[in-house]
C-alpha cells in the first residue's frame, strides 16, 4: 500500500473526495454513479477494518473472555467435575481457603523459584548471544535458525529428552558426573535440584526466542551511534553497555514481561518432568507449580471451583506484575527525561 | 489458558495416536450402523479379534473404537462429556477405581444393563456385579475383567539368594501372611545378587496388601474410615518396613525409571494381577524370558478391572447394549484372556479350556489360568468408595514415595499423606 497516486491508498477522510457539496443543477447519471461509488467507498473505509478484526474478537470472546468470566463465576461456587452444572454458591470461600492452603503457598513459592532460576539466566544469555550474533558473521542465518530450533520443539518431546538426561540411575548427567568421580545428584527429589533441572528445560527452549527478539532490536539501533562511540574510543564492551543496553531498554522490558507471564503459567515442563507420576510435582510436591496445582485440583481431585479460584489468583498475580512493570517503565521514562533535560541544561 | 491448552493437547495427542492405529482396520461404513467404543489403556477387544467376529455375526454393524492411554486423562474427559451430553461413544469403559463415583453421581446418564437381553447376572462374580449397581437396583456397567493378584518372581535371583524356585514351594514361603513376604525379603537381602532389591516399591507392597482386605477407605455406610482402619495401618506398616529395611528398588510404579528397572531386572518380586504380566513381558523383553515365574500371593486380592456402560445419549442404544453384553459374556471373556491376558470377571469362563489350561510361556510356562482362578475365587467382597483412587494414590505417591525416595520417617510421611488426602477431599 505504499504506491502513490492510486485511489486505493487515498487517505480515508470523512468527506470523500469526489463531488462538491453545493450544487444547483440535478446530478447527471455519471455524477450519480460517482457519488454512489464514493459512498460505498466511504462505508468500505469505515467498516472494513472492523470486519477484518471481527474474527479475532469473536474468537477472543469465545475462547478467552467467556472462559475468563465463567471461571470467575465458577470460583465463587462449590462445583465438582462430576456435575459441572450443579453449582452451589460459596462466596469467597474458595479464595479465603487458598490463603490457608499450604499446598497453594508451596506451589506459589515453587513457581517463583523456578521462574527466577529460569528467567534471569535465560535473558542474560539471550542478550549476550544476540550481541555476538549482531557482529558480522559468516552463516549468520544458520545461527539464527539454530537459535530458534529449541523453541519450535514441542514441550513434550524436549522434556522427555531432558528426563533421560536428569535420570537418577541411568541419566546421562549423573553418568558423566560418575565418570568424573562425583556422586550422583538426585535431580527429582531434591527441591533445589529439581528446580534447576526444570529451569534448564525452560532456558533451553526459550533462550533462542529471546535472542532473536534482542537481535532484531539491536539491528534497529542507529549505526552512527556506534560510529561516534568508537570515534570517542569506546571499546566493544563499553559500546554494549552504553549504547546497546540503553537502546534496548523497551525491548528488555517486553521480554521480562513475556517471560514472567510464561513463568507464572509454567505447566508442561514440571508435569512431564515426572512422566507417569501424575500432577503432584514429586512426592513432596517439591516442584509443583501453580499450573500443576490448578490441574491437580481440577482434573484429578475434580474440584472445579477451587481450580477456578487458583486460575483467578494466577490472573491477578499477572495483573499485579503488569502494573509493576508499567510503574517501572514510567519511572524509567521519567528519569530518562530528567537525565536528558539535565544534560541539555549543563 | 496455556495450561489448559497444553492439557488439551496432551489428551488430543494420546487420542489421535490410537485413532490412527484403529484407522487401518476401518473399512467403508456405507449403510452400516457404526457403534463407537471409548476405552482407556489396553482392553484388547480389537487385538483379540472380537470386533471382527462380531461384525461377521452382525453384517450390518461396524465398530469403531477410540483409546486414551491413561485413565487419569480418560476419566475427566468422560465426566465432562457426560455433563455436556456430547461427544460420548455408544459404549464407554469405566475403571473400577471410578465405578463407585460414577454409580453414585452419573447413574441417570447410563442405561440399565441389568435387565438387558443377553445379560445374565449369575455369570458374574456377585461383588463385581454389585460394584456397578446402584442401591436402587440399576446396573450401569458390565464387568469386563478383574485383577486377582499373584506374585511374580525372578527365578534366577531367587536361586542366587538360596531360595527355592519352584512355584509351589515359593508360595509356601509366604502362604497366608503378608508379614512372611517381608520376612522372606529380609532373608533374600542377605544373599541377594548385587544391585537387586526384593521388590519394586513401597507403593507396590502397600497396594498388594490393602487389595486383599475387604474394607479399605470407606465403610459400608460410605463414611471415610481410612485413618483408623487397621487394614490400612497394617498395609502401611508393612510397606514402610519394606522401604526402611532396604527391600525396595525405590521406584514409583508406571514411571520411566520403573520401566527401566524392570528391563534391567533390578528387583526380584512384584505383585501381579494378570494384566501386569503383559507389562513385565513388554518391559522385560527377550532377555528376561523364562526367568520370571508366577506364584500364589500370601492372600488373594484384586487390583484393577473395568466395566462397559452404555450412555443414555448413545445414538444406537439397542445395538450398543447388544454389543456390550456380547463383549462381556463368558465366552468372549475367555477368548480375551487367551489373547490378551485380561482375566474374566465371569467364573463360568474359568471352566473353559482357554482359561483352565492357560500357560504363559514367558513366565516359565506357569499355569496362570489356574493360579489366577484360585486367586479370583478368594478375593474378598470389597467395599468401594467414591474417592478410593485419590486416597490410594496419595498414600502411595506422596506418603510411601517420601519414605522410599526421600528417606522421610514413616510417621512424618503418614502425616503428609493424610494432609494431601484431606486437601484433595476437602470440598
Amino acid at each position: 500500500m505504499t504506491t502513490t497516486g492510486s485511489p486505493v491508498s487515498a487517505p480515508p477522510t470523512e468527506q470523500g473526495g469526489a463531488a462538491p457539496r453545493h450544487r444547483t443543477s440535478p446530478p447527471s447519471r455519471e455524477e450519480k454513479r460517482r457519488e454512489r461509488r464514493s459512498r460505498w467507498y466511504q462505508r468500505d473505509v469505515k467498516w472494513s477494518p472492523y470486519a477484518f478484526v471481527a474474527p479475532f474478537f469473536l474468537f477472543f470472546g469465545a475462547f478467552s473472555l467467556f472462559p475468563l468470566l465463567y471461571t470467575g463465576w465458577a470460583s465463587l461456587h462449590k462445583v465438582s467435575l462430576t456435575a459441572p452444572t450443579d453449582m452451589e454458591w460459596a462466596g469467597l470461600h474458595n479464595f479465603s481457603r487458598l490463603f490457608e492452603d499450604e499446598f497453594f503457598w508451596n506451589a506459589l513459592r515453587n513457581t517463583f523459584s523456578i521462574g527466577i532460576i529460569s528467567t534471569v539466566p535465560q535473558l542474560l544469555m539471550a542478550l549476550g548471544l544476540a550481541h555476538l550474533l549482531n557482529y558480522k558473521l559468516r552463516g549468520a542465518t544458520f545461527y539464527r535458525v539454530a537459535m530458534l530450533a529449541p523453541y519450535a520443539t514441542s514441550v513434550a518431546a524436549a522434556t522427555l529428552v531432558f528426563v533421560m538426561l536428569f535420570g537418577y540411575d541411568y541419566g546421562m548427567i549423573n553418568w558423566a558426573l560418575g565418570a568424573a568421580g562425583i556422586d550422583p545428584i538426585d535431580w527429582h527429589n531434591d527441591t533445589l535440584n529439581s528446580h534447576l533441572a526444570i529451569s534448564a528445560i525452560v532456558i533451553w527452549r526459550w533462550t533462542g526466542y529471546n535472542t532473536l527478539i534482542y537481535l532484531a532490536a539491536m539491528q534497529a539501533v542507529p549505526k552512527d551511534l556506534y560510529e561516534s562511540a568508537s570515534l570517542d574510543g569506546a571499546s566493544r564492551w563499553q559500546q554494549f553497555v552504553h549504547v546497546t543496553i540503553p537502546s534496548l531498554r523497551p525491548t528488555i522490558l517486553f521480554t521480562v514481561v513475556v517471560s514472567t507471564i510464561g513463568a507464572t503459567q509454567l505447566f508442561g515442563e514440571p508435569l512431564l518432568f515426572n512422566p507417569g507420576g501424575g500432577a503432584n510435582g514429586g512426592p513432596d510436591h517439591q516442584y509443583q507449580t501453580l499450573g500443576l496445582y490448578l490441574y491437580e485440583q481440577g482434573w484429578t481431585n475434580l474440584h472445579l471451583g477451587r481450580a477456578s479460584a487458583i486460575a483467578w489468583m494466577m490472573f491477578l498475580l499477572l495483573v499485579l506484575i503488569g502494573l509493576l512493570n508499567w510503574l517501572v517503565t514510567r519511572w524509567m521514562q521519567k528519569s530518562e527525561l530528567g537525565r536528558k533535560t539535565a544534560r541539555r541544561r549543563s | 489458558m496455556a495450561a489448559a491448552a497444553i492439557g488439551a493437547g496432551l489428551l488430543a495427542g494420546c487420542a489421535s495416536d490410537k485413532d490412527s492405529n484403529t484407522g487401518a482396520a476401518g473399512g467403508d461404513s456405507e449403510g452400516k450402523t457404526v457403534i463407537t467404543v471409548g476405552l482407556f489403556g489396553t482392553f484388547g477387544f480389537q487385538e483379540a479379534g472380537l470386533y471382527e467376529e462380531y461384525e461377521k455375526l452382525n453384517p450390518k454393524v461396524k465398530i469403531e473404537q477410540t483409546v486414551i492411554e491413561r485413565n487419569e486423562n480418560y476419566y475427566p474427559q468422560l465426566l465432562t462429556r457426560l455433563a455436556s451430553n456430547s461427544g460420548l461413544a455408544d459404549i464407554q469403559a469405566i475403571e473400577v477405581a471410578n465405578i463407585a463415583e460414577v454409580v453414585r453421581t452419573q447413574s441417570d446418564k447410563f442405561v440399565d444393563l441389568g435387565k438387558a437381553d443377553g445379560v445374565n447376572k449369575d455369570d458374574y462374580f456377585p461383588w463385581k456385579w454389585n460394584q456397578a449397581t446402584h442401591p436402587e437396583g440399576k446396573t450401569i456397567g458390565l464387568g469386563t475383567d478383574v485383577g486377582p493378584m499373584a506374585l511374580c518372581y525372578r527365578k534366577d535371583h531367587f536361586e542366587a539368594a538360596g531360595l527355592p524356585t519352584d512355584r509351589e514351594e515359593v508360595a509356601k514361603l509366604w502362604a497366608g501372611d503378608w508379614n512372611e513376604y517381608i520376612e522372606v525379603g529380609k532373608q533374600f537381602k542377605e544373599k541377594a545378587p548385587e544391585g537387586v532389591a526384593w521388590t519394586d516399591s513401597a507403593g507396590g507392597v502397600y497396594n498388594a496388601v490393602i487389595s486383599s482386605s475387604a474394607k479399605r477407605y470407606y465403610d459400608e455406610q460410605g463414611e471415610l474410615i481410612y485413618k483408623d482402619n487397621p487394614a490400612v495401618k497394617e498395609a502401611w506398616d508393612l510397606a514402610a518396613e519394606a522401604a526402611t529395611e532396604g527391600l525396595t528398588d525405590k521406584k514409583q510404579q508406571f514411571t520411566k525409571p520403573w520401566d527401566k528397572a524392570m528391563n534391567n531386572g533390578t528387583f526380584a518380586t512384584i505383585s501381579c494381577p494378570p494384566w501386569m504380566l503383559g507389562y513385565i513381558q513388554d518391559k522385560g523383553g527377550e532377555k528376561a524370558k523364562g526367568k520370571w515365574d508366577v506364584a500364589q500371593a500370601p492372600k488373594p486380592g484384586n487390583w484393577g478391572g473395568a466395566f462397559l456402560g452404555v450412555p443414555e445419549s448413545s445414538r444406537h442404544k439397542e445395538e450398543a447394549i447388544k454389543l456390550a453384553a456380547w463383549l462381556t459374556a463368558p465366552t468372549q471373556q475367555a477368548k480375551l484372556f487367551a489373547e490378551r491376558g485380561s482375566f474374566p470377571s465371569t467364573p463360568k469362563s474359568y471352566e473353559t479350556p482357554e482359561v483352565a489350561d492357560a500357560k504363559h510361556e514367558y513366565f516359565s510356562n506357569a499355569p496362570i489360568g489356574q493360579i489366577f482362578s484360585t486367586a479370583a475365587k478368594g478375593v474378598p467382597t470389597q467395599v468401594i468408595g467414591p474417592k478410593d483412587q485419590i486416597v490410594q494414590e496419595n498414600i502411595a505417591n506422596t506418603g510411601l514415595l517420601q519414605i522410599d525416595q526421600k528417606g522421610v520417617s514413616p510417621d512424618e510421611a503418614w502425616e503428609s499423606a493424610v494432609k494431601t488426602v484431606d486437601n484433595a477431599l476437602d470440598e
